[in-house]
């Protein structure tokens, strides 16, 4: 592992350090209200090691929730997870075992960074990038996670409003991948599909029909889509 | 808290279906991948970022302080610049600024 390759993914990095300290910040404070020592927080941050999951887990943990019912509530809050695996089957090959710390730490935020495949010089090696920018990542969790159990209400500064940063970096992903790609239908029918089971649905429960919605959609509009890509 | 037994367990339970679901596409399709599981692994990148776009703004309160008005500007603001400097770090430490002064010190709840 080269020197380069670990300052270009560290540089990659950056944009998700804030938001992930803070937000493991707010999972490490709510389990601690809930009685649960850092340990736990570096425990489940090692182990689960996905923002949303965390969150509801303390609740699950604080009403000692069954097995069937926590299984059942991480397979719906994760399930947008399998079309990350799908877009990074071409993306992680060649990667030998670091493949599987990949998978395993493909959060929201790192999937968002990858799937804009970003430059790198020849001489980065892509598959250590990959797994250093996930590691990095995981690393920001873990500290928040901690931060949080410890300091619990006592942060010497008013956070309110800082975990927009994530939004932010979606909108800035969102914006690269426009201008990356003329084939603008994909990021449309995205954008139009969620919105629209968000009224329908909900905001607890508009994710799993978003993600049915737009896998139909992109299939019914393939041959626009593929053709597309090949004229413009 | 319920006791360490029970809390170890709910753990593993969720850690072990979420790298189940990060797993799977793997091990169903990482040798011969079907066409169009292929075209499908290309394409959702724009569409899935889009969906955690709206996931982010979902609780966006249009009847409380803001009126929406934080999420609105702040969202057009990291647009811009993004569209104009394309620098990542510059766009998310700008907009989460105006957002935290927005709701913080104009819109306080």
């Amino acid at each position: 592992m080269n020197k380069d390759t670990v300052k270009k993914a560290f540089g990659a990095s950056l944009p998700i350090m804030a938001g992930y300290i803070v937000l493991g910040m707010g999972f490490g404070v709510l389990l601690r209200a809930k009685g649960y020592s850092f340990l736990w927080a570096i425990l489940i941050s090692l182990t689960v090691y996905s923002g949303t999951m965390q969150y509801v887990g303390v609740n699950l943990l604080a009403s000692g929730a069954s097995i069937i019912s926590t299984a059942l509530m991480t397979l719906m809050v994760n399930a947008r997870h399998l079309f990350y695996g799908i877009s990074m089957l071409e993306r992680y090959r060649g990667m030998g075992w670091r493949k599987w710390y990949a998978f395993f730490g493909l959060t929201d935020e790192t999937y968002s960074i990858l799937c804009l495949d970003p430059e790198l010089p020849p001489n980065v090696n892509r598959a250590d990038f990959n797994f250093l920018l996930t590691l990095f990542n995981q690393c920001y969790w873990i500290i928040g996670g901690v931060l949080g159990a410890v300091l619990a209400s006592a942060v010497p500064f008013n956070s309110t409003g800082l975990d927009f940063s994530m939004t932010a970096l979606f909108v800035s992903v969102f914006v690269e991948q426009w201008e990356k790609n003329k084939n603008h239908i994909p990021a449309v029918l995205g954008a139009l599909i969620s919105f629209a089971c968000l009224l329908i649905f909900g905001a607890d429960n508009f994710l799993i029909p978003s993600m049915i919605g737009i896998s139909i959609a992109l299939f019914v509009f393939r041959k626009r889509i593929e053709g597309g890509a090949e004229n413009g | 808290m319920v006791d360490v037994k029970q809390s170890l367990i709910i753990i593993a339970v969720m850690a072990l279906v979420t790298l189940a679901l990060r797993l799977l596409p793997y091990f169903l399709f990482s040798k011969n991948t079907p066409k169009a599981v292929l075209y499908l692994g290309n394409v959702l990148p724009y569409a899935i970022v889009a969906m955690l776009l709206v996931y982010c703004l979902k609780g966006t309160d249009f009847a409380g302080a803001g009126h929406g008005v934080p999420e609105i500007v702040s969202v057009t603001l990291v647009a811009i610049l993004h569209k104009w400097k394309h620098n990542t770090l510059l766009s998310i430490l700008a907009g989460t600024v105006c957002y935290m002064f927005l709701v913080q010190a104009v819109f306080p709840s």
